[in-house]
Parts: structure tokens; C-alpha cells; sequence
């Protein structure tokens, strides 16, 4: 898919004209954007869990609300992409639509969904759809923080001279301190992982119920954080393994037998809703694998 | 002295490591140079001790050591005596990878078999030798420790540097070596910043221990202390050289701490070893008329 859309990409007003808002470029960012943001994921699948520096651009949403992953998907997407936004395992929120419809808007020719399967571009933020993904669906993740290595070092100088020597013994420390302490890794979203044995990442705030389903993945992981201006990826069938010792190994988030209030499923990554009366239900936080599963069962 | 005589017998298991290896070459160095500045044709010309400078009259280049040449045994100490900024320090920074030189070679044993320089090694095989196989002692704790984090966290950090994965043997082992410091295993998870300088000290050494290096490098270690801190500092590291079979180079303008713990002794001024030697030889028959001075001054 993506070989024939980056070498469809026109460079002439032609395919502008035709969009429905004249006077932008095909996906909003101009061509020699696009082709920077393209450079840079290239480098970052080329060098598993790698920041690579990107000079973010200006979007009409401000930065912090998804701008990072807004500008891989505008780089790549083209006609005949379906592409799915999910905010927090939501299609509806606010900043899903938003996005949804500024691709609309500005990428002629690309469809939308809400159904997983469909996708050939999932940009999400901080879930991985519950359903499978297959080899030629792209995830891309939008990154608040992609610096691992910030909570035990502020300077950037340092953090990449510790990336470049494979200096992990502080991230480790953290997690030694943390059981230390509190007799387990407490740490949930966001969790650490070394990616094709080399760099330390993190998978941007996905919880840690994600977390294994990135590794050995048949599908392609980019991952875009526009304030702090890095991409990085993780490419097919590449070994993502979160920090954790063998005495306290890693776990995903257990709910105690708790199932979807509403599509009764028990294994899927669950969150806490709360209800007029005070009291709370615990529902699928995938809201389009929650309706897949519902309409199933009344059809059953 | 007391520290000695209290040491649980299990410990003194390691002496086979002290013969085993006694006779060979742990560390080798030659033509070590360090400078701050450009540099020009004439620094080595104009700077010295004959010039009592080690600053070039010509570019201004600091020459803060050149063509410094030893070897360390496996189980020996070497010693290294002079002025302040005679150099010493920076000849261990060179060592332990803080700095770069701007020349020279050095090998260790641990790395290559001995046969290939260090200095040359990528940035990321150094910080493999340096969390593997060396450790070092910093002047002041806080340059080798990290004060918020726990004691026993900050030994840690070297063993999880080195693949230690599992905590209950990451703690045994911490716990271990502090208990041989004279830090009860009930202070092992209070930050460094609640201890008292002799224990920082003492703190920063079973770091620089922990995961059994060959080469340990100590600067100053008992710079600050009071009389009896030191003198037990002291028996421990003497202790450690008998048992652990560690090669290690003390920098010292302290002559009562050189000649308690190093064979062999170099004497530097203006950035250049002006005599090197047998200890004994070196305080009881100066040559240089540097050596002189800083003996009778002793002395006197």
C-alpha cells in the first residue's frame, strides 16, 4: 500500500484543486513536510525503538493534542486509505473526530471508520484496538513524552549520549527502587520496553495490557510526538520486551474476573464507568470491539 | 585494624582470585595524554615540569598529562602522588571513560585479552568495559553517587549495569558488600544524602565493587575524612586487595596512604611523571628533586 501512495503523492496544484478545500495541499501538509516526516520513518523503521528528530510543523490543533501522530498519518495516507482514530479505545471523542474530519476535509479519495478491520491507518491514542491486526495495517501512536529515560535523567544531551551507549543502568534502578519499596513494579501506562534488543522505549501511555501485543507484531508501529519532536517505530516481527526481572516478572493489569457491563466480554482491557447513581461498571474501554461483540450476540 | 578482625570468614573465600591472576597484567598504559584546549606544535616543548607549567606559553593549551606509561597486576596497587593539578585525577578520568584523551593507549585485560586499546573502542563498548569491568572511587561522593536514590540502590545500579536481573540476588549482593563496609543491611534502602562523608565514601567503594571488576580506580578516598574514618577506609581497601585479586591505582597526595597501600608508586608534576618506583624506594631515596621536596615536607 504504501510504496504506490508515497509514489502517487502529487507534487503539482492538480490534485489540490480537487479537494474539496482549495488552497491546501493534498492531507494539509505540503509536500516537502511530508516528505521530511516520510525521511524520518523511514530512519525510525530502519532503527527499531530509535528517537529520530523531526521538525514538527505547525497544525490547526494545537500541540500536545495528537500533532505527532496527525503528521505521520497525513504523510502517509492517500486515496483508497481507510483510516480509524481512536482516542482512549474511543471513536467519538472530541479529538478523534476532530482529526477524522480534518482528513476528510483535506485527503480526497481516504475513507473513514470505526471499524478496526477495515483500517489500513489506526492513529490512536494510548490503546491498541482489541481486535487483531494484520500485516498491512499501519498503527500510529500519538506520543506525549518519548523520552524513557526522562524520569531518571532531566538533560537531553544526556539521555541520547545514554541511548547511543546503551547506558540503561539508571531506567533499571527505577524499577529496583520501585520494588524496593513497593514490593512490585508499580509502574502501569507507559511501561518500558527494549525494543530488537537495543533501545530502551517507551510505547507511548498504552496500558500494560498492550503492551505484548507489540512484540513480534504482524503490524508496522510508528509512533509521532510532535511538541517534543520525535518519531520512532517499531517494524513487523521486530522483539519488544518490557523491563522486568525475572524474579518480579512483567504482568498486564488483572481484573479479577470483572467482565463488559455491557457485551459481557471478560477479555478485553476494561475501565472504570461511572454511573448517575454514584455507583461505578466496569465496560470495554475498545468501544468499536465492545459494539461488534453486542451486535453479534443479538444476532446470535 | 578493627575492620579486619570482624570480617565474617565466608568472605575471604575469594583469595584463589588474588593468585590465580597475581602475575598478570590487569591494566596497561602507555602514552596517556590529556589536554584542554587546541593544542599547538609547541605545547609538549613548553610545558612540564622544567618549565614548572603545564600550560603552553605559546596557545594557551592546558597539557594536564602527557606520555604517561604503567602497568597494574592483577591483586597490585599502583599509586600516583604529586601536586594538585599535577595531573592525577585526569589520568584516572582518561581510565574510567569521564574524559577523552587526546592520546595514548591503554589496554586491560578484561577487554580483548589485553590487545586492543581502549581508546579507540566505540563509546559503546567503553561504557560495556566501564560497567563490567572497572569501578572507581570518586574524591567527592557526589560525583560517584547518586544521593536520592537508596544505598543499596546505587550499588545496584552497577550490578543492573552489568545484567544482574534478579532482586533478590541484586540485594543479596548489595547488602553483602555494604555489610562489609561497615553500613548495616538496615540503612541499605536510606539515600546516600542521610549518611555521614566516611559512610558516603564507604557507600561509593562497595559500588565501585560490586560487580567484581578487574581494575578498580580510587581518587583521594580519604581526602575529607577524619583521622579514624580514614584509617578504616583504608584497612578495608587493603582488605579488598587481598581478597578480591583487584588491580587498582590510588591517586593520593596523602604519602601515608600511598606507602600503606601501593608496591609501586609514580610521582607526577606539571602533567608528566617525573620519577616512578618501588614505594619505599621512592620515600626513602627521592630522586627528582620534586619527590625531595614532597618527602622532607612530610618529613619535616
Amino acid at each position: 500500500m504504501n510504496e504506490a501512495v508515497v509514489s502517487e503523492m502529487p507534487h503539482d496544484a492538480s490534485r489540490t484543486q480537487s479537494g474539496t478545500h482549495s488552497g491546501y495541499s493534498y492531507a494539509f501538509l505540503d509536500e516537502l513536510t511530508k516528505k521530511s516526516v516520510r525521511r524520518a520513518i523511514l530512519k525510525a523503521v530502519a532503527v527499531p525503538g530509535y528517537q529520530v528528530p523531526f521538525g514538527s510543523t505547525e497544525l490547526p490543533i494545537a500541540r500536545g493534542w495528537g500533532t505527532g501522530g496527525l503528521q505521520v498519518t497525513l504523510s502517509l495516507i492517500g486515496p483508497g486509505d481507510v483510516l480509524k482514530v481512536i482516542d482512549q479505545g474511543s471513536d467519538d471523542s472530541v479529538n478523534a473526530v476532530n482529526i477524522r474530519q480534518l482528513v476528510e476535509l483535506t485527503a480526497p479519495g481516504v475513507d473513514t471508520t470505526a471499524a478496526t478491520e477495515e483500517a489500513t491507518i489506526i492513529q490512536t491514542r494510548h490503546r491498541i484496538p482489541e481486535a487483531p491486526l494484520h500485516a498491512d495495517q499501519i498503527m500510529v501512536f500519538q506520543v506525549p513524552l518519548p523520552e524513557p529515560l526522562r524520569v531518571v535523567e532531566r538533560r537531553e544531551s544526556e539521555t541520547r549520549r545514554m541511548h547511543a551507549e546503551a547506558d540503561y543502568g539508571r531506567i533499571w534502578v527505577a524499577l529496583y527502587e520501585d520494588v524496593v519499596q513497593h514490593g512490585r513494579i508499580t509502574r502501569s501506562a507507559g511501561y518500558p520496553v527494549v525494543v530488537n534488543g537495543r533501545h530502551v522505549m517507551t510505547p507511548s501511555p498504552i496500558p500494560k495490557w498492550d503492551v505484548p501485543r507489540l512484540h513480534q507484531a504482524p503490524f508496522l508501529s510508528l509512533f509521532g510526538a510532535g511538541r517534543e519532536k520525535r518519531i520512532y517505530a517499531v517494524p513487523p516481527l521486530t522483539d519488544v520486551v518490557p523491563l522486568a526481572f525475572d524474579d518480579y516478572p512483567f504482568a498486564i493489569e488483572d481484573f479479577d474476573g470483572a467482565h463488559c457491563a455491557r457485551c459481557g466480554s471478560d477479555d478485553t482491557f476494561l475501565v472504570e464507568v461511572p454511573q448517575p447513581d454514584g455507583s461505578s461498571v466496569m465496560s470495554c474501554s475498545d468501544e468499536s470491539w465492545c459494539e461488534a461483540r453486542r451486535t453479534e450476540r443479538g444476532q446470535s | 585494624m578493627s575492620a579486619i578482625a570482624t570480617l565474617p570468614t565466608e568472605m575471604v573465600r575469594h583469595d584463589h582470585v588474588a593468585s590465580r591472576n597475581a602475575e598478570q597484567i590487569a591494566l596497561k598504559v602507555e602514552n596517556l595524554e590529556a589536554q584542554y584546549g587546541r593544542g599547538c606544535s609547541a605545547c609538549h616543548e613548553l610545558t612540564g615540569p622544567e618549565h614548572s607549567t603545564n600550560v603552553c606559553g605559546q596557545c594557551g593549551t592546558v597539557i594536564a598529562c602527557a606520555d604517561v606509561s604503567f602497568a597494574v597486576r592483577a591483586g597490585r596497587t599502583l599509586g600516583i602522588v604529586g601536586e594538585s593539578g599535577s595531573g592525577k585525577t585526569t589520568v584516572l578520568r582518561c581510565l574510567y571513560g569521564d574524559l577523552n584523551p587526546a592520546g595514548g593507549t591503554a589496554s586491560l585485560m578484561t577487554y580483548e585479552d589485553g590487545r586492543a586499546n581502549l581508546f579507540t573502542a566505540s563509546a559503546q563498548v567503553r561504557r560495556r568495559v566501564r560497567n563490567f569491568d572497572m569501578g572507581m572511587v570518586y574524591q567527592h561522593a557526589r560525583d560517584g553517587l547518586n544521593l536520592r536514590i537508596s544505598a543499596g540502590g546505587n550499588v545496584a545500579e552497577r550490578l543492573l549495569a552489568a545484567e544482574w536481573r534478579r532482586v533478590d540476588q541484586i540485594r543479596a549482593r548489595a547488602g553483602h558488600l555494604l555489610e562489609r563496609m561497615e553500613i548495616p543491611r538496615s540503612r541499605m534502602d536510606t539515600p546516600p544524602s542521610a549518611f555521614s562523608g566516611g559512610m558516603q565514601q564507604r557507600v561509593q567503594i562497595a559500588r565501585a565493587l560490586a560487580n567484581g571488576p578487574a581494575v578498580v580506580l580510587l581518587d583521594e578516598m580519604t581526602s575529607g575524612l577524619d583521622v579514624s574514618v580514614q584509617a578504616g577506609v583504608l584497612d578495608l581497601v587493603l582488605e579488598l586487595q587481598r581478597t578480591e585479586g583487584v588491580a587498582m591505582v590510588v591517586v593520593s597526595h596523602d604519602l601515608g596512604v600511598i606507602r600503606l597501600l601501593c608496591e609501586r608508586t609514580m610521582v607526577m608534576k606539571n602533567g608528566r611523571v617525573v620519577e616512578s618506583g618501588l614505594t619505599d624506594q621512592i620515600l626513602e631515596d627521592p630522586r627528582h628533586p620534586y619527590t625531595q621536596l614532597l618527602v622532607s615536607s612530610v618529613n619535616a
